[in-house]
């Protein structure tokens, strides 16, 4: 079996367009503020953490692919970038992307249908396809250009977990060299309603997070990704609760490990979580409860404040819990190595 | 665990398929889709699921649901609830389920391909909230329904599976990237069986999305056709029950085919538009032949992505003829999206389906068009329904955002 590292993580939240701003939220270990967001046709307006708006333009957006596209692709490819950063250039490196998203690129498909309703002879015809799953995906492939392998996985925000072992895979048969996984959402009214629908309590947010996976322990940020769980799915005869037991139960306690889980603001959905963890001792994050709730963003940002968290050396290993909303539960312990030959600690 | 993995087998084991369900317009289930892909019936009608009176084309291949859902283990009230997505693959499901004679089990993965779920429930969201936004009957229903796991769920909760599921979003190409993503868990040993496929239903987002597009056709779709003017939209899905040649030989289950190659590449050209040479699909369909052991002049039929639209036949042709070489001039093309649509993220199970009804029955799928074809295509395209000797068919499919794919299948004899 081949050892996988994390050459390098990336993340942009409510807390900045860094990993490093998103640690320092997390250390703090204080909610951002919540910032109204506006409902038409309600006077009260529905709660959200945003993205601030970064303190210089990416000059990523200068690509001829980006230039229409909307904040999901502008965070998936901040977060991207940051997250190779660290690596020696090398044009010849065999990039492998996953992107996965849950909700996916919902600013353009409200724009759409909402021409499209009003007057479909007029709807836009340069909204459509950025309202695809996969456009993310092909807008970080095309800024890249040298990544062979792209997929886009949806589902719940476990789904990034499973990325993270299908990019562990590609690894393994030696089809890429890195393989980036790249959790991403982004804010509208239209998901927020639908969010607080299914839970009141939550705060939406959007982002995005990234890990960077490598074979080549020379190009390792000294963190090590040892295990990524089954992922129990939610069925006729498996809970939330049951699931997330389960999970646990996988993963055998180490000393002074970081748990990075997935509870926020919603006592319901958290309710599972929060039994199956509860007599956990060892020191804990949630960034959704600092951060929000940004679906498969969060969960990438779960995973990136534990690979940080080990990258810099604060805890010698790291397990993350992802009890998803609606899909599976599913866990990843990552866990310290020897680090980059340089100064350079490309996780934090 | 997902990962660390098992060990790579010393040999990658041999996928067969013992189970296929289907649903398209040409009617529900494998024999009614047998029968009309074999005649090359087309199934387009007015669009009756929504209005598309203001929209430049009006027709569609609309599938018919059954009046009342084949028995599962859904609840009552799941049953109930069933959005239209969720009926297709349910349907297509319990066929290839009933087929494979599997049962229940925890150690089944399932890997769905799709590109808009749940859609249709999202539009019912979306206009009550826009419209009424006081109202929240049903919104929250909505909201967790037309996520595409929600379908997936239910897939676990009628067959009484609790395995992985994972759900594979790559356009146009989800359907054949999710059974090649399948096929690659069994041959890496994380899996003994995987059940497989790919589902869309019909939604006014996606219809106008491809209308304001203009990338309909006004008349109707003649993928390959020197006059092609576009596209048609389909709905429907398609599953695979894939397991290892060992397990399916010790219980002596019947093998509809084996899968021998796939391969998937990215196109970074465009978001909507192919690279003109067909490049990345010429890099598709070669990486699947090298996976399957297979030259060109080992294949017998070809059943293309085929869209109709100018840009997209012109592109796959000229891979085609790249890929081929000399076999071009007899290898027999055709697109039976000609018949059904273009089926989405179903599109490219559909099509893997059609696969093994053709090396099955050992006839070719024509698309009945009398225009001549496009001078770019070398190849003969099946024009007209023929028996025919196939042993090695090969399965394209290539979606927005660049991520093209091959299946390729053998027949099992």
């Amino acid at each position: 079996m081949s050892r996988i590292f994390v050459s390098g993580c990336g993340a942009v939240s409510p807390a900045g367009w860094s990993v490093a701003e998103m640690q320092r939220v997390l250390a703090a270990g204080q909610p951002l503020p919540v910032q109204p967001l506006a409902r038409p046709g309600w006077d009260k307006p529905l709660r959200m953490r945003a993205v601030p708006a970064p303190a210089v333009k990416p000059a990523f957006l200068a690509h001829p692919r980006l230039r229409r596209t909307s904040a999901i692709t502008h965070y998936a490819a901040a977060a991207l970038l940051e997250a190779l950063h660290g690596l020696p250039p090398d044009p010849a490196r065999r990039l492998g992307l996953i992107v996965c998203l849950q909700s996916g690129c919902v600013q353009y498909t409200h724009r759409f249908f909402e021409e499209a309703l009003a007057d479909p002879a007029t709807a836009s015809p340069l909204l459509f396809p950025e309202t695809v799953f996969a456009a993310p995906a092909s807008h970080l492939a095309a800024l890249l250009e040298n990544a062979p392998r792209v997929t886009t996985l949806m589902g719940d925000p476990g789904t990034f977990a499973q990325g993270l072992a299908l990019g562990a895979d590609w690894l393994g048969q030696d089809r890429v060299d890195v393989a980036v996984v790249i959790g991403a959402e982004e804010v509208n009214w239209l998901r927020a309603d639908a969010l607080w629908h299914l839970e009141h309590a939550a705060v939406i947010s959007g982002g995005a997070g990234a890990v960077a996976l490598c074979r080549n322990p020379d190009w390792s940020a000294g963190t090590e990704l040892v295990a990524v769980t089954q992922p129990r799915s939610y069925c006729a005869h498996r809970d939330r609760q049951q699931a997330a037991a389960a999970v646990r139960g996988d993963l055998a306690p180490m000393e002074n490990e970081l748990l990075c889980d997935s509870l926020g603001d919603s006592p319901r959905t958290d309710a599972p979580e929060t039994a199956v963890w509860r007599d956990w001792a060892g020191p804990r994050v949630s960034p959704k409860r600092m951060l929000g709730e940004a679906l498969m963003a969060a969960a990438a940002w779960q995973c990136v404040a534990a690979g940080a968290a080990v990258s810099a050396g604060t805890h010698p290993s790291a397990i993350v819990s992802i009890t998803g909303c609606n899909q599976q539960a599913i866990g990843v312990r990552f866990r310290a190595c020897p680090g980059p030959k340089d100064s350079r600690n490309i996780c934090v | 665990m997902m990962f660390p993995a098992p060990p790579l087998p010393t040999e990658p084991p041999r996928v067969v398929v013992t189970g296929a369900g289907i649903v398209t317009a040409l009617g529900r289930g494998w024999p009614a889709n047998a029968a009309g892909f074999r005649a090359g019936r087309t199934a387009f009608r007015a669009v009756t699921l929504f209005d598309a009176s203001r929209q430049r084309v009006k027709k569609a291949a609309e599938a018919d649901l059954p009046a009342q859902m084949p028995a599962t283990r859904l609840t009552a009230r799941q049953a109930a609830r069933l959005d239209r997505a969720s009926a297709l693959l349910l349907l297509a499901c319990v066929e290839a389920w009933r087929q494979s004679g599997w049962e229940a089990a925890d150690d089944i993965p399932v890997v769905l391909g799709t590109t808009s779920g749940g859609m249709p429930l999202g539009e019912d969201y979306f206009r009550q909230a826009v419209r009424t936004p006081h109202r929240h009957r049903h919104q929250p229903t909505r909201a967790f329904h037309y996520q595409a796991h929600a379908q997936g769920r239910i897939v676990l909760d009628a067959l009484g599976l609790g395995g992985t599921l994972s759900l594979v979003s790559n356009a146009c190409a989800s359907g054949t990237c999710a059974v090649g993503e399948a096929w690659e868990l069994i041959r890496r040993g994380a899996a003994e069986r995987v059940f497989t496929g790919g589902y869309d239903a019909l939604s006014q987002f996606v219809f106008s999305g491809f209308d304001a597009l203009q990338a309909l056709s006004p008349t109707s779709c003649r993928p390959f056709a020197q006059t092609r003017d576009g596209l048609a939209v389909g709905e429907g899905a398609a599953m695979l029950a894939l397991e290892t040649l060992a397990s399916a030989r010790q219980r002596n289950a019947e093998i509809l085919g084996e899968i021998i190659g796939y391969a998937s590449t990215i196109d970074r050209h465009h978001l909507t538009q192919p690279q003109p040479d067909g490049d990345t699909a010429f890099a598709a369909m070669t990486a699947a032949c090298a996976t399957a052991g297979v030259t060109p002049a080992e294949v017998d039929y070809l059943n293309a992505h085929g869209t109709g639209t100018p840009l997209n036949d012109a592109a796959e042709a000229a891979a085609i003829n790249r890929w081929a070489g000399a076999r071009a001039d007899t290898l027999p093309v055709s697109s039976t999206k000609a018949g059904i649509g273009h089926l989405l993220g179903a599109a490219g199970a559909v099509e893997a389906v059609v696969c093994l009804m053709a090396l099955g029955g050992q006839w070719l799928p024509p698309e009945l068009i009398a225009d001549p074809p496009d001078p770019v295509c070398r190849f003969p395209l099946v024009t007209r329904p023929q028996d025919a000797r196939l042993r090695t068919a090969l399965s394209n499919s290539f979606g927005f955002g660049g991520v093209n794919a091959t299946l390729i299948f053998r027949r099992w004899a």
